[in-house]
């Protein structure tokens, strides 16, 4: 069990920097996701914790050690990687005994320790079996089990469901979760999935561009996004940003105005903007309910329960139905679209023009700099 | 969607008929006719008809005997002695020529021999000549086979690293392949000449004249050696080639996850690498074999098969009889004999680097 601290961590190649100075703690025993797009520097990072990359600047602590020049055996970390990695040509009982049989360790400690992991696993059955002989699933559980053998301080795991269908992904991301619960171990997890990072972990490490964007709880950044990367990146459909310009700033609230929004009025006290303000205003698809079935783009409101209220119109050029919810894409007036998620079966379709009610205390407001304004 | 083009069986037949007939003429028929040749008195060019002789010609050249001589006896059956007090022996011509007791041993000719008990024993062939061509291209091939595959091994593994002009030493070891061997064999001709050769300067330069100058093609003893040497060095870069394409093929994440486990250098190459090439060592084990048996330009560019047939070899043979005697019949056996021992041997390779599961 270790904390590991980065500490200005950069990596340069020649003259390009990948990592730019990254900045994270991670607590003793915390699942911390590191999530990104791809070529945001997240596997560079994870692999540079690992030791199989030099650290060009920074310090890289894990447990009390600086371990910056140590070689990877010496870091007290186990990886498991996306091709799983195990030797193909040993049974399961080697692969998972490795590292014991490079270390010399006496054959009674290596039974015990394989025993052990292949329980934690439930793959006891499986054992003088050969990776050929396995399932994708299987397989990755061998990997897993050799990290586990080592009993690390730290678990790092470089995209580690990616190869797996959809359905053994759920089951072995459950296993994950359950696996941590168990161990109690440190781990830290990449993915370019969010919806791996949202489930999985305490804490999580949005990257782009090798550079932090936003580091908290899957909520935190749920809810309240640092900027307009992070609020695009997480959540699926993405937020919709719209561009608005302040309209006026009271001591409860903001009076946003545009040519899609009309005017809406955020309750948000001390917002740190000033009228004639350009912004961007984050509505989460799901956070968009139908105003009214019946009305029409342009028709006179009537009869409905949130009549008053800011609404948004457009009319519907794609339906998604998930069974669940009902995904709508709508054109706006100013020609950019928008998506929402609506609760159940909606009867929506193509063509049709669409009211819709905006949830103002759960937008979100961002400057034209890109940070959010809390 | 596949077209009538692609689906059609004339059309496929159409495009692999010219290979296939080239095959045909010049591999498969010379193959037939060799097994059917070997049967035969068949010369390369003969008044008299051809006969069917059954198994003669593999008798003619595989025929071997093991003789113990008795020493001479007087009419009382004492041992009769020479002037030393050694026992009398007969001639070994007295046996093998027109000797009516020993028909199995007519027309035989010694071989090697040794002292068993205190009798003289002689292991007699038919055809010394081919036994001795048998016994040269077996140590041609157990010496060049793991020699060769593991110098080649060796250079992939180091040309296999990014370094900068990697690319320049790959294209060096790799010259010798794509210069024909009957050039190299002539160059090296004069690299082992015995009185300027490169070799004998060499060595006398670095031994300040204290080594001999040896005659590197011309003694008996040196001479296949010689020939070993410098197909090795030929061949090496092929196979370093093969290797380095089997090096390529494992996933560098097993690198990367023995790193994690501690291994040292000789552990990843003991638990990673060699089981990554295991399909690649059977393939250069069996190449090697195979062209290792066929040994012929070097010998035929730089001995001859001498001196004193220590560089005779199978195939050598097999062209010698075929053409140099005109022994069609004679050639075609030696062909067919070489083509079993290869294929029984590429047999047992293969068993014995199967895929246990």
């Amino acid at each position: 069990m270790a904390r590991v601290s980065l500490d200005g961590i950069r990596k340069v190649y020649g003259s390009t920097e990948v990592i730019k100075g990254v900045d994270i703690d991670i607590a003793d025993g915390e699942f911390c996701v590191f999530v990104g797009p791809s070529g945001c520097g997240k596997s560079t990072l994870l692999r540079m914790i690992a030791g199989l990359e030099d650290i060009s600047g920074g310090t890289l602590t894990i447990g009390e050690r600086v371990v910056n020049d140590l070689p990877p055996k010496d870091r007290s970390i186990a990886m498991v990687f996306q091709s799983y990695a195990i030797f193909p040509h040993m049974t399961v009982r080697e692969n998972l005994a490795f590292g014991l049989t490079i270390a010399k360790a006496p054959k009674a400690e290596k039974d015990a320790k394989v025993a052990e992991a292949a329980r934690i696993l439930k793959m006891e059955h499986l054992l003088e079996r050969r990776p050929s002989q396995l399932s994708g699933g299987q397989r990755q559980r061998v990997a897993i089990g050799r990290a586990i053998v080592r009993h690390p301080g730290v678990f790092l795991f470089d995209e580690p469901l990616s190869n797996l269908d959809a359905a053994l992904r759920v089951d072995m991301r459950m296993e994950l979760a359950k696996l941590h619960a168990d161990l109690g171990a440190t781990m830290i997890y990449v993915t370019h999935d969010q919806v791996e990072a949202m489930t999985l972990a305490d804490k999580i490490v949005v990257l782009d561009a090798g550079v932090v964007q936003q580091i908290g709880s899957p909520l935190d950044l749920y809810h309240r996004p640092a900027n307009l990367f992070v609020a695009g990146f997480i959540g699926s459909p993405k937020m919709n940003l719209l561009k608005a310009r302040v309209e006026g700033v009271d001591a409860t609230s903001v009076k946003l105005a545009s040519a899609d929004l009309g005017t809406l009025v955020l309750p948000r006290a001390n917002a740190g903007v000033s009228r004639g303000d350009e912004v961007t205003v984050g509505l989460r698809p799901h956070h968009l309910a139908t105003a009214s079935r019946e009305q029409r783009v342009g028709s006179q409101p009537t009869g409905d329960q949130r009549t008053g209220e800011q609404q948004i119109g457009g009319t519907v050029k794609l339906v998604e139905r998930l069974g669940n919810e009902t995904l709508a894409a709508l054109t706006l007036a100013s020609g950019q679209q928008l998506i929402a998620a609506l609760p159940g079966d909606v009867d929506v379709s193509i063509g049709e023009a669409l009211r819709l009610a905006p949830q103002p205390e759960r937008a979100s407001l961002f400057l034209s700099s890109g940070a959010a304004v809390n | 969607m596949a077209s009538k083009f692609t689906r059609s069986n004339r059309v496929g037949w159409l495009m692999a008929g010219p290979a296939a007939l080239l095959i045909a003429v010049f591999v498969v028929l010379p193959f037939i006719f060799a097994i059917g040749l070997s049967f035969t008195n068949q010369r390369l060019i003969s008044p008299n008809p051809t006969e069917f002789v059954g198994l003669a010609n593999y008798e003619q050249l595989l025929g071997i005997g093991v003789l113990t001589l008795e020493p001479e006896r007087d009419a009382a059956g004492a041992v009769l002695r020479d002037a030393d007090g050694a026992p009398k022996y007969p001639t070994l011509r007295s046996v093998t020529r027109n000797n009516p007791d020993f028909p199995q041993f007519a027309g035989m000719r010694e071989w090697f021999s040794f002292q068993l008990g205190e009798h003289p024993t002689y292991v007699l062939a038919r055809d010394v000549v081919f036994m001795k061509a048998i016994v040269n291209t077996f140590i041609f091939v157990i010496v060049v086979a793991p020699v060769q595959a593991g110098l080649a091994l060796g250079l992939a593994l180091l040309i296999n690293q990014r370094l900068k002009g990697i690319n320049l030493f790959r294209a060096i070891y790799f010259m010798p392949v794509v210069v024909s061997i009957v050039v190299v064999s002539l160059l090296w001709r004069f690299i082992y000449d015995g009185s300027s050769g490169l070799l004998n300067n060499l060595l006398a330069a670095l031994s300040f004249g204290a080594l001999p100058r040896i005659d590197w093609l011309g003694e008996p003893s040196t001479a296949l050696g010689a020939i070993i040497a410098m197909s090795i060095w030929q061949a090496v870069g092929f196979h370093m080639v093969i290797w380095l394409s089997g090096l390529q093929t494992i996933s560098p994440t097993l690198y990367e996850a023995a790193a994690i486990e501690g291994s040292s250098k000789w552990q990843v190459f003991r638990y990673v690498t060699w089981p990554g090439l295991r399909n690649t060592a059977v393939l250069i084990l069996i190449v090697i074999t195979m062209q290792a048996f066929a040994l012929f330009s070097q010998i035929d560019v730089m001995t001859g098969g001498g001196p004193l047939d220590s560089t005779q070899t199978i195939v050598f043979q097999a062209v010698e009889r075929g053409y140099g005697k005109q022994d069609i019949s004679g050639g075609s056996t030696i062909s067919v004999i070489l083509f079993v021992i290869v294929f029984s041997i590429s047999l047992i390779q293969r068993y014995l680097t199967r895929e246990k599961q």
